[in-house]
């Protein structure tokens, strides 16, 4: 076991010390604008987010130690919540606000991302394209096994997300065209533990933003169209949302010069180093 | 005359027992008091109801109480007579040697955190479960199984206590009667026991129902009754985890408290009714 939890978090350790040291201070010149400030930004919401902004806040507090930010995941709705109550600066959400939501709490919204949402299968599944009323007709418990689209006899292990999901509702608008998702599915709570749970199953198949998409799981093309960044940018792929930052009033002060950070060139780099079309 | 320390303690220990029943109290008034918007509006009709879809507007939880009702007793039915058998085996049972490192093995397991055990289930038991019957693996019994193992050292150390009591009592008259060990076990130790195994039994199911991590992360959270162990199933714990995380301002939000309330009571009621068992066979 103990084993194992070195391996799982170096499989962390190490793409994150990559990142680090490859663009490690090139930009060193856009952190200056934390120079002399002090305080705490606290951050949650989205789970999409989360590379983005825990590769922000490791340059930013290790070129300022008088910074400290927090990164905490939870969903688009804890995002809104979080941030609306004053208990976080940053409240992230993968989808835009609701009218009550902005009309409640009076916050503001900062889009710094596209993300696309692709359906995902395990890597050793011979699927290699799906068309949408495919999806459709899975989804909605039409077609229940591989064997019916082109994949060996087995039953198709259907993994969604909680309604709360940003992603969830991105695929359910945009691919699904609202239809039905059949309650026999199983529901995981966050794009990570979708991919764990997709990478162990032959015969899953669920969805995660383009993000999180890596060796350890496999996105067929859609009606014959890959889901890559270049596709979302060139609009070809069409399953996309943007990604927001949100706070309550303008964002100034500390949590402003994070904002425009995460919104300048470094930012930027950043955004599209985690799989994401910056905006 | 009771010494003024004494009543100094008595004093003390009064207040830290009043407060946690003023607290149990405050959280049951709190949860109603947040659930009042959803028993207000049209939302009530559909809370009793199978079909949670909160897209359509139906909020229906019973799927997840008959979820919650269904692991928690598959749990219980496999923890407890295996917790009476470790703990028959520990007094008089089994050999005297093995006793002490079962006792402290067990101890040991209440120190694992629920999600250790989450997490090693994921990557061991659920494809264990795939490759030998079908589904996805996260079901029924994945998350029963684990959950058993979870609950057993509660149950255990309850009735462990209980039995230890009850021997340094009867211990010496039990051997002067000429009793083996197993027959002191049986004639004496268990009943004369009764009280500890259905506090045991109490506590045990308390914590197999309240859990979140073991089912949100192995049972696949359907929001539907299982038709078979092998179904995927979602608990009323794993539900609260779920779905706070929703727009706040929405009635899909505001039935997460009617959950609260419907597994307090739940809870309350299995408590009243062992109590009432206990009570009976006194």
């Amino acid at each position: 076991m103990r084993q194992m939890m070195k391996r799982v978090a170096a499989c962390w350790a190490v793409p994150l010390a990559c990142c680090s040291i490859l663009t490690g201070s090139a930009l060193a010149g856009e952190l200056e604008a934390f120079a002399g400030l002090k305080g705490k930004i606290d951050i949650a919401g989205g789970t999409a987010h989360i590379p983005v902004m825990n590769d922000a806040a490791k340059r930013i507090m290790q070129a300022n130690p008088g910074v400290r930010i927090t990164v905490a995941a939870g969903g688009s709705g804890v995002g809104v919540q979080k941030v609306g109550e004053g208990l976080v600066d940053i409240g992230n959400t993968g989808r835009p606000l609701s009218d009550e939501e902005i009309a409640k709490y009076g916050l503001k919204s900062y889009a710094f991302a596209i993300d696309g949402v692709a359906a995902v299968v395990h890597p050793k599944n011979p699927v290699g394209n799906l068309t949408a009323a495919q999806v459709q007709e899975i989804f909605a418990g039409k077609i229940t096994n591989w064997k019916a689209i082109g994949g060996r006899d087995a039953a198709i292990h259907l993994f969604t997300r909680d309604e709360a999901s940003g992603t969830r509702e991105v695929f359910w608008e945009k691919l699904l065209k609202k239809g039905t998702i059949v309650d026999s599915a199983n529901v995981v709570a966050s794009n990570g533990a979708m991919k764990s749970a997709l990478a162990g199953d032959p015969d899953a198949l669920g969805y995660v933003s383009i993000g999180h998409i890596d060796e350890t799981i496999k996105a067929p093309t859609l009606d014959g169209v890959a889901p890559t960044q270049d596709n979302a940018r060139s609009g070809k792929y069409p399953i996309v949302r943007k990604l927001y930052m949100n706070t309550k009033g303008e964002a100034q002060g500390l949590t402003g010069a994070f904002i425009k950070y995460i919104l300048g060139p470094e930012g930027k780099q950043m955004t599209a180093a985690a799989g994401y079309l910056p905006l | 005359m009771t010494p003024p320390t004494n009543r100094l303690a008595e004093r003390l220990l009064f207040c830290a027992t009043a407060v946690s029943a003023v607290a149990v109290l405050a959280i049951f008034g709190f949860l109603l008091w947040f659930s009042l918007p959803v028993f207000h509006g049209d939302a009530v009709a559909t809370l009793l109801s199978w079909q949670w879809r909160p897209l359509r507007g139906e909020f229906g939880i019973l799927p997840m109480l008959a979820g919650s009702l269904c692991l928690s007793v598959s749990a219980m039915l496999l923890a407890y007579p295996l917790a009476l058998g470790i703990c028959c085996f520990v007094h008089g049972a089994g050999p005297a040697r093995a006793a002490r490192p079962l006792v402290t093995a067990v101890r040991f397991m209440t120190s694992v955190p629920t999600v250790v055990y989450g997490l090693v289930s994921v990557f061991l038991l659920v494809p264990l479960i795939r490759n030998a019957f079908s589904g996805s693996g996260f079901s029924w019994l994945a998350a029963g199984l684990v959950l058993a193992v979870l609950v057993i050292p509660t149950i255990v150390l309850v009735i462990d206590g209980q039995f230890r009591q009850v021997q340094n009592g009867i211990g010496l008259t039990g051997i002067a009667l000429g009793l083996g060990p197993i027959q002191q076990l049986l004639r004496l130790t268990l009943p004369l026991s009764a009280r500890g195994l259905g506090v045991a039994a109490a506590l045990g199911f308390g914590r197999a129902i309240g859990d979140t991590l073991i089912p949100l992360m192995l049972a696949g959270n359907a929001a539907r009754l299982p038709h078979s162990l092998l179904d995927p199933m979602r608990t009323l714990t794993s539900h609260i985890a779920l779905v706070v995380a929703t727009d706040s301002q929405s009635l899909a939000y505001g039935s997460l408290f009617a959950c609260g309330v419907v597994l307090f009571l739940v809870s309350l009621l299995v408590n009243l009714a062992l109590r009432g068992l206990r009570a009976g066979h006194d």
